[in-house]
Protein backbone atom coordinates (compact mmCIF):
# COMPACT_ATOMS: atom_id res chain seq x y z
CA UNK A 1 0.00 0.00 0.00
CA UNK A 2 2.92 2.10 0.28
CA UNK A 3 5.45 1.99 -2.57
CA UNK A 4 8.71 4.07 -1.88
CA UNK A 5 11.00 4.56 -4.90
CA UNK A 6 14.39 6.45 -4.72
CA UNK A 7 12.90 9.09 -2.09
CA UNK A 8 16.12 11.51 -1.77
CA UNK A 9 15.82 15.10 0.49
CA UNK A 10 18.68 17.31 1.11
CA UNK A 11 18.35 20.23 3.38
CA UNK A 12 21.61 22.47 2.09
CA UNK A 13 24.74 20.29 1.99
CA UNK A 14 22.77 17.95 4.22
CA UNK A 15 21.68 14.57 2.58
CA UNK A 16 18.69 13.39 4.72
CA UNK A 17 17.12 11.27 3.14
CA UNK A 18 19.01 9.33 0.63
CA UNK A 19 17.84 7.47 -2.44
CA UNK A 20 15.48 5.23 -0.09
CA UNK A 21 13.60 2.48 -1.26
CA UNK A 22 10.85 0.25 0.00
CA UNK A 23 7.76 -1.38 0.08
CA UNK A 24 4.96 -1.72 2.73
CA UNK A 25 1.83 -4.16 2.32
CA UNK A 26 -1.59 -4.49 4.18
CA UNK A 27 -0.74 -6.40 7.43
CA UNK A 28 2.58 -5.14 7.69
CA UNK A 29 3.74 -2.76 10.90
CA UNK A 30 6.94 -1.82 9.58
CA UNK A 31 9.58 0.01 12.66
CA UNK A 32 11.53 2.23 11.49
CA UNK A 33 14.97 2.13 13.37
CA UNK A 34 17.77 4.61 13.36
CA UNK A 35 19.66 6.75 15.20
CA UNK A 36 18.70 10.19 15.92
CA UNK A 37 19.60 12.34 12.58
CA UNK A 38 18.74 9.19 10.56
CA UNK A 39 16.20 10.55 8.28
CA UNK A 40 13.32 8.80 9.86
CA UNK A 41 11.32 11.68 10.43
CA UNK A 42 11.94 13.63 6.95
CA UNK A 43 11.23 10.66 5.12
CA UNK A 44 7.78 10.41 6.91
CA UNK A 45 7.09 13.78 6.42
CA UNK A 46 7.64 13.08 2.67
CA UNK A 47 5.32 10.45 2.89
CA UNK A 48 2.66 12.63 5.06
CA UNK A 49 3.36 15.21 1.95
CA UNK A 50 4.44 17.48 4.43
CA UNK A 51 7.92 18.14 2.46
CA UNK A 52 8.26 17.76 -1.09
CA UNK A 53 11.30 15.43 -2.09
CA UNK A 54 13.99 16.51 -3.86
CA UNK A 55 14.11 13.24 -5.83
CA UNK A 56 11.94 9.97 -6.37
CA UNK A 57 8.25 9.56 -5.32
CA UNK A 58 6.01 7.30 -3.57
CA UNK A 59 2.69 6.47 -3.92
CA UNK A 60 -0.03 5.82 -0.64
CA UNK A 61 -2.71 3.93 -1.61
CA UNK A 62 -2.03 4.13 -5.20
CA UNK A 63 -2.25 7.49 -5.05
CA UNK A 64 1.34 9.24 -6.05
CA UNK A 65 2.84 11.90 -3.35
CA UNK A 66 3.53 15.23 -5.70
CA UNK A 67 0.55 14.65 -8.23
CA UNK A 68 -2.15 13.58 -5.66
CA UNK A 69 -1.54 14.83 -2.41
CA UNK A 70 -4.56 15.90 -1.49
CA UNK A 71 -5.91 12.08 -1.99
CA UNK A 72 -2.84 10.65 0.03
CA UNK A 73 -3.88 12.92 2.91
CA UNK A 74 -7.13 11.70 3.06
CA UNK A 75 -6.29 8.11 2.81
CA UNK A 76 -3.71 8.22 5.65
CA UNK A 77 -3.63 9.26 9.58
CA UNK A 78 -0.33 10.97 10.45
CA UNK A 79 0.70 11.58 13.76
CA UNK A 80 3.74 13.52 13.48
CA UNK A 81 6.69 13.60 16.09
CA UNK A 82 5.56 15.98 19.20
CA UNK A 83 2.00 15.24 18.51
CA UNK A 84 1.51 19.07 17.45
CA UNK A 85 -2.10 20.27 17.95
CA UNK A 86 -3.98 24.20 18.57
CA UNK A 87 -3.02 24.39 22.02
CA UNK A 88 -6.03 26.94 22.73
CA UNK A 89 -8.86 24.41 21.53
CA UNK A 90 -10.40 22.44 23.83
CA UNK A 91 -10.42 18.13 22.68
CA UNK A 92 -14.10 18.18 21.68
CA UNK A 93 -13.62 21.28 19.54
CA UNK A 94 -10.21 20.46 18.31
CA UNK A 95 -11.75 16.87 17.25
CA UNK A 96 -14.49 18.61 15.53
CA UNK A 97 -11.99 20.87 13.60
CA UNK A 98 -10.58 17.93 12.26
CA UNK A 99 -13.95 15.76 11.59
CA UNK A 100 -14.64 19.51 9.52
CA UNK A 101 -11.71 18.87 7.50
CA UNK A 102 -11.66 15.19 6.82
CA UNK A 103 -15.53 15.69 6.06
CA UNK A 104 -17.21 13.59 8.95
CA UNK A 105 -20.13 15.12 9.27
CA UNK A 106 -23.91 14.59 10.91
CA UNK A 107 -24.58 11.78 12.94
CA UNK A 108 -21.80 9.55 11.24
CA UNK A 109 -19.76 12.46 13.36
CA UNK A 110 -21.05 11.75 16.77
CA UNK A 111 -20.62 8.54 16.64
CA UNK A 112 -16.55 8.82 15.36
CA UNK A 113 -15.74 11.32 17.85
CA UNK A 114 -17.80 8.84 20.91
CA UNK A 115 -16.01 5.97 19.41
CA UNK A 116 -12.60 7.87 18.81
CA UNK A 117 -12.58 9.46 22.43
CA UNK A 118 -13.23 5.94 23.97
CA UNK A 119 -10.50 4.35 21.86
CA UNK A 120 -8.34 6.80 23.06
CA UNK A 121 -9.16 7.21 26.38
CA UNK A 122 -9.61 10.34 26.19
CA UNK A 123 -13.19 11.43 27.23
CA UNK A 124 -12.37 12.47 30.63
CA UNK A 125 -10.15 15.58 29.44
CA UNK A 126 -12.73 15.95 26.28
CA UNK A 127 -13.62 19.83 27.70
CA UNK A 128 -10.60 20.62 28.80
CA UNK A 129 -8.37 22.78 26.52
CA UNK A 130 -5.00 20.66 24.82
CA UNK A 131 -2.68 23.43 26.23
CA UNK A 132 -3.52 22.14 30.13
CA UNK A 133 -3.12 18.41 29.10
CA UNK A 134 -0.07 16.00 30.53
CA UNK A 135 2.23 14.93 27.50
CA UNK A 136 0.39 11.50 27.36
CA UNK A 137 -2.58 12.99 27.09
CA UNK A 138 -1.21 15.55 24.15
CA UNK A 139 -0.15 12.82 22.15
CA UNK A 140 -3.25 10.40 22.95
CA UNK A 141 -5.42 13.53 21.37
CA UNK A 142 -2.76 13.30 18.30
CA UNK A 143 -3.32 9.30 18.09
CA UNK A 144 -7.32 9.97 18.06
CA UNK A 145 -6.69 12.80 15.39
CA UNK A 146 -4.76 10.30 13.43
CA UNK A 147 -7.23 7.60 13.90
CA UNK A 148 -10.63 9.46 13.49
CA UNK A 149 -11.27 8.88 10.18
CA UNK A 150 -10.27 5.22 10.10
CA UNK A 151 -7.58 5.40 7.35
CA UNK A 152 -5.75 2.23 5.50
CA UNK A 153 -2.01 3.75 6.01
CA UNK A 154 -0.85 4.99 9.27
CA UNK A 155 2.23 6.38 9.83
CA UNK A 156 3.03 7.73 13.61
CA UNK A 157 6.53 9.53 13.90
CA UNK A 158 7.50 7.90 17.76
CA UNK A 159 4.28 7.30 19.14
CA UNK A 160 4.60 6.44 22.26
CA UNK A 161 7.10 8.66 22.90
CA UNK A 162 6.70 10.47 26.69
CA UNK A 163 3.92 7.78 27.88
CA UNK A 164 4.52 5.85 31.03
CA UNK A 165 4.63 2.11 30.78
CA UNK A 166 0.63 1.62 31.20
CA UNK A 167 0.24 3.70 28.27
CA UNK A 168 2.96 2.52 25.97
CA UNK A 169 1.31 -0.70 27.00
CA UNK A 170 -2.12 0.41 25.40
CA UNK A 171 -0.55 2.24 22.57
CA UNK A 172 0.99 -1.13 21.21
CA UNK A 173 -2.13 -3.04 22.27
CA UNK A 174 -3.97 -0.58 20.30
CA UNK A 175 -1.77 -1.16 17.06
CA UNK A 176 -1.17 -4.68 17.41
CA UNK A 177 -5.48 -4.59 16.98
CA UNK A 178 -6.02 -2.61 14.13
CA UNK A 179 -2.80 -4.05 12.49
CA UNK A 180 -4.03 -6.67 10.28
CA UNK A 181 -6.65 -4.65 8.00
CA UNK A 182 -3.94 -1.74 7.75
CA UNK A 183 -0.80 -0.37 6.73
CA UNK A 184 1.59 1.13 9.97
CA UNK A 185 4.97 2.58 9.70
CA UNK A 186 6.12 3.65 12.89
CA UNK A 187 9.82 5.20 13.90
CA UNK A 188 11.03 4.46 16.82
CA UNK A 189 14.28 4.40 19.34
CA UNK A 190 13.02 1.86 21.33
CA UNK A 191 13.81 -1.44 20.63
CA UNK A 192 11.66 -3.86 22.75
CA UNK A 193 8.89 -1.85 21.16
CA UNK A 194 9.88 -3.51 17.39
CA UNK A 195 9.86 -6.87 19.41
CA UNK A 196 6.24 -6.15 20.54
CA UNK A 197 4.66 -4.65 17.78
CA UNK A 198 7.06 -4.43 14.37
CA UNK A 199 6.45 -7.39 12.04
CA UNK A 200 8.95 -5.84 9.82
CA UNK A 201 12.14 -3.59 10.40
CA UNK A 202 14.07 -1.12 8.80
CA UNK A 203 17.23 0.26 9.77
CA UNK A 204 17.93 4.05 8.52
CA UNK A 205 21.22 5.97 9.11
CA UNK A 206 22.22 8.96 7.12
CA UNK A 207 19.44 8.57 5.29
CA UNK A 208 20.39 5.12 4.38
CA UNK A 209 19.41 1.87 4.16
CA UNK A 210 21.05 -0.21 6.04
CA UNK A 211 19.12 -3.77 6.75
CA UNK A 212 15.49 -4.25 6.29
CA UNK A 213 14.08 -7.63 7.37
CA UNK A 214 11.82 -8.96 10.25
CA UNK A 215 12.90 -8.47 13.76
CA UNK A 216 13.92 -12.28 14.20
CA UNK A 217 15.78 -12.91 11.10
CA UNK A 218 17.88 -9.84 11.93
CA UNK A 219 18.17 -11.17 15.46
CA UNK A 220 19.34 -14.80 13.68
CA UNK A 221 21.38 -13.21 10.98
CA UNK A 222 23.98 -11.39 13.92
CA UNK A 223 22.93 -14.38 16.11
CA UNK A 224 22.29 -11.22 19.09
CA UNK A 225 19.82 -9.49 20.30
CA UNK A 226 17.82 -6.46 18.48
CA UNK A 227 19.88 -3.44 20.39
CA UNK A 228 23.21 -4.90 19.38
CA UNK A 229 22.35 -5.79 15.84
CA UNK A 230 21.29 -2.02 16.13
CA UNK A 231 24.23 -1.25 17.24
CA UNK A 232 26.64 -3.08 14.44
CA UNK A 233 24.63 -1.80 11.55
CA UNK A 234 24.90 1.68 12.85
CA UNK A 235 28.20 2.08 14.49
CA UNK A 236 29.62 0.12 11.49
CA UNK A 237 28.72 2.89 9.39
CA UNK A 238 30.19 5.57 10.97
CA UNK A 239 33.33 3.52 11.60
CA UNK B 1 -14.22 24.69 -0.53
CA UNK B 2 -14.43 22.48 2.49
CA UNK B 3 -10.68 23.24 3.34
CA UNK B 4 -11.18 26.92 3.45
CA UNK B 5 -14.08 26.98 5.22
CA UNK B 6 -12.80 24.67 8.03
CA UNK B 7 -9.51 26.95 8.35
CA UNK B 8 -11.80 29.96 8.44
CA UNK B 9 -13.93 28.80 10.60
CA UNK B 10 -11.36 27.65 13.29
CA UNK B 11 -9.36 30.87 12.80
CA UNK B 12 -12.05 33.10 13.66
CA UNK B 13 -12.92 30.68 17.10
CA UNK B 14 -9.57 31.25 18.06
CA UNK B 15 -9.50 34.78 17.95
CA UNK B 16 -12.37 34.90 20.50
CA UNK B 17 -11.09 31.84 22.67
CA UNK B 18 -8.06 33.95 23.59
CA UNK B 19 -7.96 37.48 24.93
CA UNK B 20 -6.31 38.78 21.32
CA UNK B 21 -9.57 39.79 19.96
CA UNK B 22 -10.98 41.70 23.34
CA UNK B 23 -7.65 42.88 23.43
CA UNK B 24 -7.66 44.40 20.33
CA UNK B 25 -10.81 45.51 20.17
CA UNK B 26 -10.99 47.49 23.42
CA UNK B 27 -7.75 49.58 22.03
CA UNK B 28 -8.99 49.32 18.96
CA UNK B 29 -12.14 51.12 19.42
CA UNK B 30 -10.31 53.30 22.04
CA UNK B 31 -8.00 55.24 19.98
CA UNK B 32 -10.41 55.12 17.21
CA UNK B 33 -12.54 57.13 19.63
CA UNK B 34 -10.15 59.41 20.93
CA UNK B 35 -7.96 60.26 18.09
CA UNK B 36 -10.85 62.30 16.44
CA UNK B 37 -11.70 63.60 19.33
CA UNK B 38 -8.61 64.83 19.94
CA UNK B 39 -9.05 66.53 16.91
CA UNK B 40 -11.64 68.43 17.05
CA UNK B 41 -14.27 66.68 16.60
CA UNK B 42 -16.98 68.38 18.44
CA UNK B 43 -15.87 71.66 18.02
CA UNK B 44 -15.15 71.84 14.17
CA UNK B 45 -19.20 71.77 14.33
CA UNK B 46 -19.54 69.69 11.38
CA UNK B 47 -21.39 66.80 10.47
CA UNK B 48 -19.25 64.17 8.78
CA UNK B 49 -16.39 61.41 9.66
CA UNK B 50 -13.63 62.88 8.45
CA UNK B 51 -11.97 63.17 10.78
CA UNK B 52 -12.28 59.37 11.91
CA UNK B 53 -11.53 58.55 8.82
CA UNK B 54 -8.30 60.58 8.69
CA UNK B 55 -7.14 58.70 11.59
CA UNK B 56 -8.17 55.10 10.35
CA UNK B 57 -4.75 54.43 8.04
CA UNK B 58 -2.58 55.18 10.83
CA UNK B 59 -3.88 53.23 13.45
CA UNK B 60 -4.41 50.53 10.65
CA UNK B 61 -0.32 50.34 10.37
CA UNK B 62 0.06 49.42 13.62
CA UNK B 63 -2.94 47.34 14.57
CA UNK B 64 -3.35 45.37 11.84
CA UNK B 65 0.23 44.02 11.88
CA UNK B 66 -0.79 42.54 15.44
CA UNK B 67 -3.51 40.83 14.43
CA UNK B 68 -1.72 39.21 11.33
CA UNK B 69 2.20 38.65 13.26
CA UNK B 70 0.52 34.98 14.43
CA UNK B 71 -0.89 33.85 11.17
CA UNK B 72 1.44 31.79 9.72
CA UNK B 73 4.80 32.40 12.67
CA UNK B 74 3.02 30.79 15.91
CA UNK B 75 1.71 27.90 13.19
CA UNK B 76 5.27 27.10 12.31
CA UNK B 77 7.03 27.72 16.08
CA UNK B 78 4.74 25.16 17.56
CA UNK B 79 4.66 22.82 14.89
CA UNK B 80 1.08 22.57 14.36
CA UNK B 81 1.96 23.39 10.62
CA UNK B 82 2.82 19.85 10.20
CA UNK B 83 -0.91 19.14 11.42
CA UNK B 84 -2.96 21.58 9.13
CA UNK B 85 -1.05 19.97 6.40
CA UNK B 86 -1.73 16.31 6.83
CA UNK B 87 -5.04 17.45 6.62
CA UNK B 88 -6.47 17.30 3.25
CA UNK B 89 -6.28 20.96 3.01
CA UNK B 90 -3.85 22.83 0.08
CA UNK B 91 -1.86 25.54 0.82
CA UNK B 92 -4.09 28.63 -1.13
CA UNK B 93 -7.33 27.30 1.20
CA UNK B 94 -5.15 27.53 4.01
CA UNK B 95 -3.82 31.10 3.30
CA UNK B 96 -7.46 32.24 1.71
CA UNK B 97 -8.99 30.62 5.18
CA UNK B 98 -6.89 32.45 7.40
CA UNK B 99 -6.72 35.82 5.89
CA UNK B 100 -10.61 35.76 5.11
CA UNK B 101 -11.15 34.96 8.95
CA UNK B 102 -8.59 38.14 9.79
CA UNK B 103 -10.75 40.39 7.59
CA UNK B 104 -13.52 39.19 8.67
CA UNK B 105 -12.45 39.90 12.46
CA UNK B 106 -11.17 43.26 11.23
CA UNK B 107 -14.73 44.11 9.55
CA UNK B 108 -16.07 43.43 13.14
CA UNK B 109 -13.74 46.16 14.64
CA UNK B 110 -15.23 48.45 12.30
CA UNK B 111 -18.73 47.68 12.62
CA UNK B 112 -18.33 48.38 16.39
CA UNK B 113 -17.55 52.21 15.58
CA UNK B 114 -21.10 52.53 15.02
CA UNK B 115 -21.37 54.98 17.42
CA UNK B 116 -19.36 57.37 15.39
CA UNK B 117 -22.08 57.32 12.92
CA UNK B 118 -24.64 57.59 14.92
CA UNK B 119 -23.06 60.81 17.64
CA UNK B 120 -23.13 62.54 13.60
CA UNK B 121 -26.35 61.61 12.92
CA UNK B 122 -27.98 62.55 15.87
CA UNK B 123 -25.62 66.07 15.69
CA UNK B 124 -26.56 67.12 12.72
CA UNK B 125 -27.09 66.05 9.35
CA UNK B 126 -24.09 64.19 7.90
CA UNK B 127 -24.15 63.25 3.86
CA UNK B 128 -24.68 59.31 3.95
CA UNK B 129 -22.93 58.82 0.78
CA UNK B 130 -19.37 59.54 2.26
CA UNK B 131 -19.76 57.57 5.06
CA UNK B 132 -20.77 54.64 3.52
CA UNK B 133 -17.60 54.81 0.74
CA UNK B 134 -15.55 55.95 3.65
CA UNK B 135 -15.95 52.27 5.30
CA UNK B 136 -16.35 50.66 2.37
CA UNK B 137 -12.83 52.14 1.48
CA UNK B 138 -11.71 51.54 5.24
CA UNK B 139 -12.87 47.62 5.09
CA UNK B 140 -10.43 47.41 1.74
CA UNK B 141 -7.90 49.38 2.59
CA UNK B 142 -7.69 46.47 5.79
CA UNK B 143 -7.56 43.94 3.52
CA UNK B 144 -4.49 45.47 1.63
CA UNK B 145 -2.57 45.93 5.42
CA UNK B 146 -3.73 42.73 6.17
CA UNK B 147 -2.25 40.80 3.10
CA UNK B 148 0.76 42.53 3.88
CA UNK B 149 0.82 41.21 7.27
CA UNK B 150 -0.03 37.66 6.64
CA UNK B 151 2.90 37.82 4.07
CA UNK B 152 5.35 38.91 6.80
CA UNK B 153 4.25 36.63 8.86
CA UNK B 154 4.59 33.51 6.69
CA UNK B 155 7.99 34.81 6.21
CA UNK B 156 9.64 34.28 9.52
CA UNK B 157 8.97 32.21 12.60
CA UNK B 158 9.61 34.68 15.06
CA UNK B 159 6.42 36.88 15.61
CA UNK B 160 8.41 40.10 16.60
CA UNK B 161 10.45 40.02 13.54
CA UNK B 162 7.36 39.30 11.42
CA UNK B 163 5.09 42.43 13.48
CA UNK B 164 8.27 44.40 13.11
CA UNK B 165 8.74 44.42 9.13
CA UNK B 166 5.14 44.25 8.53
CA UNK B 167 4.95 47.70 10.42
CA UNK B 168 7.29 49.20 8.61
CA UNK B 169 5.90 47.86 4.78
CA UNK B 170 2.67 49.02 6.28
CA UNK B 171 3.94 52.27 7.36
CA UNK B 172 6.14 52.80 3.61
CA UNK B 173 3.23 51.89 2.17
CA UNK B 174 0.71 54.50 3.76
CA UNK B 175 3.22 57.09 4.12
CA UNK B 176 5.10 57.76 0.20
CA UNK B 177 1.02 58.70 -0.82
CA UNK B 178 1.19 62.03 2.07
CA UNK B 179 1.44 65.16 0.73
CA UNK B 180 4.32 66.03 2.45
CA UNK B 181 6.40 62.98 1.51
CA UNK B 182 5.40 63.55 -2.11
CA UNK B 183 6.97 66.98 -2.12
CA UNK B 184 9.84 66.19 -0.70
CA UNK B 185 10.09 63.36 -3.61
CA UNK B 186 9.45 65.94 -6.72
CA UNK B 187 12.56 67.81 -5.77
CA UNK B 188 14.39 65.54 -6.90
CA UNK B 189 12.02 62.60 -9.23
CA UNK B 190 10.63 63.05 -11.86
CA UNK B 191 7.12 63.86 -12.82
CA UNK B 192 5.78 60.16 -14.22
CA UNK B 193 7.56 58.51 -11.81
CA UNK B 194 6.02 60.69 -9.17
CA UNK B 195 2.20 59.90 -10.37
CA UNK B 196 3.17 56.55 -10.06
CA UNK B 197 4.52 56.46 -6.72
CA UNK B 198 1.54 58.29 -5.14
CA UNK B 199 -0.59 55.92 -6.66
CA UNK B 200 1.04 52.96 -5.04
CA UNK B 201 -0.31 54.14 -1.69
CA UNK B 202 -3.26 52.94 0.30
CA UNK B 203 -3.45 56.92 1.41
CA UNK B 204 -3.98 58.33 -2.26
CA UNK B 205 -6.98 55.28 -3.11
CA UNK B 206 -8.35 55.56 0.13
CA UNK B 207 -8.85 59.36 0.24
CA UNK B 208 -10.61 59.35 -3.11
CA UNK B 209 -12.80 57.01 -1.43
CA UNK B 210 -13.64 58.84 1.88
CA UNK B 211 -14.96 61.60 0.02
CA UNK B 212 -17.21 59.69 -1.59
CA UNK B 213 -16.02 58.72 -5.06
CA UNK B 214 -16.05 54.83 -5.72
CA UNK B 215 -13.80 54.49 -8.83
CA UNK B 216 -13.14 51.40 -10.02
CA UNK B 217 -9.38 52.24 -10.13
CA UNK B 218 -9.68 52.54 -6.47
CA UNK B 219 -11.33 49.21 -5.80
CA UNK B 220 -8.88 47.53 -8.67
CA UNK B 221 -5.70 48.88 -6.39
CA UNK B 222 -7.13 47.13 -3.34
CA UNK B 223 -8.10 44.05 -4.98
CA UNK B 224 -4.92 44.10 -6.61
CA UNK B 225 -2.74 44.31 -3.72
CA UNK B 226 -4.82 42.07 -1.55
CA UNK B 227 -4.22 39.44 -4.34
CA UNK B 228 -0.32 39.96 -4.96
CA UNK B 229 0.62 39.86 -1.36
CA UNK B 230 -2.00 36.82 -0.63
CA UNK B 231 -0.73 35.15 -4.01
CA UNK B 232 3.31 35.82 -2.54
CA UNK B 233 2.23 34.43 0.59
CA UNK B 234 1.11 31.08 -0.63
CA UNK B 235 4.60 30.64 -2.46
CA UNK B 236 6.48 31.59 0.71
CA UNK B 237 4.89 28.77 2.86
CA UNK B 238 4.81 26.22 0.21
CA UNK B 239 8.87 27.35 0.27
CA UNK B 240 9.66 27.52 3.77
CA UNK B 241 6.43 25.62 5.65
CA UNK B 242 9.07 22.72 6.96
CA UNK B 243 12.24 25.18 7.23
Amino acid sequence: MINVTNLRRCFGPIVAVDDISFEVGKGEVLGFLGPNGAGKSTAMKMLACFLTPDGGTATVCGHDILRNPIKVRQSLGYLAENAPAYGEMTVGSFLNFICDARKIQGKARGETIEHITGLCAIESVYHQTIDTLSKGYRRRVGLAQTLIHDPKVLILDEPTDGLDPNQKHEVRKLINKMAKDKCIVISTHILEEVDAICTRSIIISKGKILADDTPEALKEKYQCGLDEVFRMITKGESA
Amino acid sequence: MTGFWTVCKRELKGYFATPVAYVFLIIFLFFAGYLPFKERFFEARQADLRLFFQWLPILFVFMIPSTTMRLWSEERKSGSIELLFSLPITTSQAVLGKFVAAWFFIGIALLLTFPMPITVFYLGHPDLGPILTGYLGGFLMAGGYLAIGCFFSALTKNQVISFILAVVACAVIFSIGLPTTLDYLSGFLPKAILGAIENLSFQTHFESMQKGIVAFKDISYFILMIVGWVWACCIILEERKAA
